[in-house]
């Protein structure tokens, strides 16, 4: 059977085996309400309890730190909105490269009558600096910067950006979506640099879609974004999602085991990957900057990145023109706009986001679709020329 | 050979169903894309597979798939409703809401969130048998009256509101009719092309689906608009971000697809084995049923033990997983509020158990659990002295009690 390749992990990953055994007990034999008093209560409850460990474990945490959410976008919104709510309006900044999940509810501050100070990227998307001491000096009360962009990969200074907003007396959020499991990530020296919340999804790292957290440092004077019932510490009310929450804490187990050989053999694969898109004539959107191993976001010139992608898609290749969120979107990426590349570069854009599974064959077999389908393109291309002409 | 502890806590949360953990598991394995991703097979196939679970969820409560809104569960359906809806509406129609004193925390704690934030509630306060009337609900509704929230089903009693009438007159009066259906969802027929209701709250979990996840019908004619409470990739038309669990969805989607189908033998046979408890039980001196017995699903029987205290109760009867007040706030010792609300006394509502049955309840569990009941009730009575009072005639309500 035709199997095609996944590219594309940054969007979401599949479960790993591991994960998905640890899961399945909690559907149908050890299926109790964490918040029963019963023995199928209370087994959900420790394996909540254990699984909070793991998480917290994983990111150097402490497991009264993590607070579950269904995801990352609820966990960016619990930070932004919720940490809005026991404050007087001021100014949130945030970088101009966010996660719609960040950038759309800081809009909504907007609404509510705070001023939205978006924070400038240089070209290879890293956070200009002489902006950031701008927004600094205008006295933000809430600030999220990414830890790691989704769509170049580009990550950010966090602890030194924290430890300059310090004097700020701001609550300093980052989003870590991208990054858990990529890279190390360690929020007890993040908080001692000025870091106070920060926020995890569990199916960007070979965990189910349905979990994820926000870190956060119990400090910050949270409000709930969801009421009834009190769970979480009160400040995310609901049933626990069991499940999940148990492949959460195993998934982010694994990748901390792994995170030694895993991040090199992608750094290999991608920098192989790259040789074979320049060699091709492909610009590297953040070439130069500190980025995730696994991300590579590029353009061919005289290509269009949607068309692209769907090619290569028909040739066996999954891979994004943009974040998969926004996908819908005709508009070209925020993020490479805001790098200062121009539209019609950036409506090249393709981005590969490789995962475990993934071999040397598969990054050679998408080089040479690739290479095919850009000839298929150009000699389109060339042909309506020629008829137009 | 029983299996112990025998699980009767089925509103508390229910097993998945084989079934719908067979439909699911893929969706976490092979086809594991993410519903938003356009650019390839795997985001399509999941996509198509959402859309599947959307016309199976809408199929069973008579709704356009349209006109349903995944979220993570019924706790967030019901602050999305509530919400959503008092805080679009407010300047047009005015910042009054009104909810029912027996509504489930997700409810309550919502519209008292509002009240912080400047909106004026009033509480029903329910009939003894659970029940609000319609001339208390008509009585209630002001012209500013902007959201009515009451729930079908309640999660402790199991008594059914009416919310054909309510809704009919909410309607009349221009007030948004938001209903919890989390404990009503495969337990009674529910006609959205029918009611005059706007917003409906749904959950998997207590329909033998899985757990995070849940949906909002918000109605389309006439439109119903919210206020978004989670931002960003602009899913669910902009009423909820978020990647869409696909596994979960799925689930409810085959969840629900089951309800319609199988609900009207399955309550039967639930019908009956809830009668069978209630008839074994009720042969023990100083029992009440709580809440009433003919505006009720089939599944719930609740029931006050005099003379028996609470705690000491659940720890006797522990091969039974059932469960003294709601799940999501019985980790207090506080008596059922909802119970409270129907005028019992703090003495039976600490002594009330809820007994839920299911799917997997089979007649040898009611059996067995009619007699540990007997055996142990008897033995806690033979213990107590206020039994004993009670017995030789002392009128206990009567006695003064020496301070210490």
């Amino acid at each position: 059977m035709f199997q095609p390749i996944y590219l594309d992990h940054n969007a979401t990953t599949p479960v790993a085996s591991a994960v998905l055994d640890a899961m399945l007990p909690f559907f149908a034999q050890q299926h109790g309400n964490a918040s029963s008093r019963h023995e199928f209560g209370r087994a959900a409850r420790r394996a909540i309890d254990e699984a909070r460990q793991r998480v917290a474990y994983a990111v150097g945490a402490h497991p009264t730190e993590v607070i579950f959410t269904s995801g990352g976008s609820e966990a960016n919104n619990l930070f932004i909105k919720g940490g809005a709510a026991n404050l007087v309006a001021g100014t949130v900044a945030i970088s101009a490269i966010e996660h719609p999940c960040v950038r759309e509810p800081a809009k909504a501050l907007r609404r509510a009558g705070w001023r939205l100070r978006e924070i400038a990227v240089d070209g290879e998307c890293r956070l200009a600096s002489a902006d950031f001491h701008a927004a600094l000096a205008e006295q933000p009360a809430l600030i999220s910067i990414m830890l790691a962009n989704n769509e170049t990969g580009a990550i950010q200074d966090i602890p030194t950006l924290a430890a300059q907003a310090a004097a700020t007396r701001a609550w300093f959020h980052t989003d870590a979506v991208q990054a858990l499991g990529k890279v190390s990530l360690d929020f007890r020296s993040l908080n001692a640099a000025g870091v106070h919340a920060m926020t995890l999804s569990a199916h960007k790292l070979g965990g189910p879609k349905g979990a994820g957290a926000l870190i956060v440092d119990k400090r910050v004077d949270l409000a709930p974004l969801i009421d009834g019932g009190g769970h979480e510490r009160g400040l995310r009310s609901g049933t626990e999602n069991v499940p999940a929450i148990v492949g959460f804490g195993v998934a982010c187990e694994a990748a901390v085991n792994s995170l030694k050989e895993v991040p090199l053999q992608m750094r290999q694969l991608r920098s192989s990957l790259e040789r074979g898109l320049v060699a091709q004539g492909a610009t590297i959107f953040a070439a130069h900057a500190e980025r995730l191993p696994n991300t590579v976001y590029f353009s061919l010139p005289g290509i269009d990145g949607e068309t692209l992608v769907a090619k290569l898609d028909r040739a066996g290749f999954a891979v994004a023109s943009g974040a998969a969120c926004s996908a819908a979107n005709p508009e070209p990426s925020h993020v490479l706009l805001a790098m200062g590349i121009a539209p019609e570069t950036a409506r090249g854009a393709v981005r590969v986001s490789l995962g475990r599974q993934n071999t040397a064959d598969d990054v050679a077999g998408f080089l040479r679709a690739l290479s095919a389908t850009v000839s298929q393109l150009q000699a389109l291309t060339s042909l309506a020329t020629q008829v137009v002409g | 050979m029983l299996k112990l502890p025998i699980y009767l806590d089925y509103s508390a949360t229910t097993p998945v169903d084989p079934r719908v953990a067979d439909k699911m598991i893929p969706w976490l394995v092979e086809k594991f894309g993410n519903p938003a991703s356009r650019s390839h097979a795997f985001g399509w196939e999941a996509e198509k597979a959402v859309e599947e679970a959307r016309e199976q969820v809408a199929a069973l409560v008579n709704a356009d798939s349209k006109e349903i809104i995944w979220t993570s569960g019924a706790t967030e359906s019901n602050n999305l409703a509530i919400k959503g809806a008092a805080n679009f509406y407010a300047g047009t129609k005015g910042k009054h809401i009104i909810t029912v004193a027996t509504e489930h925390k997700a409810v309550l704690d919502t519209v008292k969130e509002l009240e912080r934030q400047g909106f004026e509630a009033t509480y029903l306060e329910p009939q003894p048998n659970g029940l609000i009337t319609v001339e208390q609900f008509k009585a209630a509704l002001r012209k500013d009256t902007v959201v009515a929230s009451v729930m079908a089903v309640n999660n402790e009693i199991g008594v059914i509101q009416p919310i054909a009438e309510l809704g009919e007159i909410a309607r009349t009066n221009g007030t948004i009719f938001h209903v919890d259906a989390a404990q009503a969802t495969g337990k009674m027929p529910i006609d959205l092309g029918k009611l005059k209701i706007d917003l409906m709250s749904f959950s998997a979990h207590k329909t033998y689906g899985p757990k995070g996840i849940g949906a909002l019908y918000v109605r389309r004619k006439p439109r119903i608009r919210l206020e978004a409470q989670m931002h960003g990739g602009g899913h669910e038309r902009g009423m909820r971000s978020g990647t869409l669990p696909t596994h979960q969805i799925v689930g409810m989607g085959e969840a629900f697809r089951i309800a319609r189908e199988e609900m009207a033998t399955e309550n039967e046979r639930i019908r009956m084995l809830r009668d069978r408890l209630l008839k074994g039980l009720s042969d023990i001196e100083e029992t009440y049923v709580n809440g009433d017995m003919e505006q009720r699903v089939p599944h719930n029987l609740n029931m006050s033990f005099n003379f028996v205290e609470g705690e000491s109760l659940i720890m006797a009867i522990k091969d039974l997983a059932v469960s003294s007040g709601s799940a999501c706030t019985s980790a207090s010792l506080e008596p059922s509020y909802v119970l409270r609300a129907l005028g019992r006394s703090d003495e039976l509502a600490h002594s009330s158990i809820r007994f839920t049955i299911g799917r997997f309840t089979t007649v040898e569990e009611i059996d067995y659990a009619v007699k540990l009941l007997h055996d142990k009730i008897g033995k806690l009575r033979e213990l107590s002295p206020l039994w004993e009072m009670f017995k030789d005639g002392i009128d206990l309500n009567t006695v003064q009690w020496a301070a210490h």
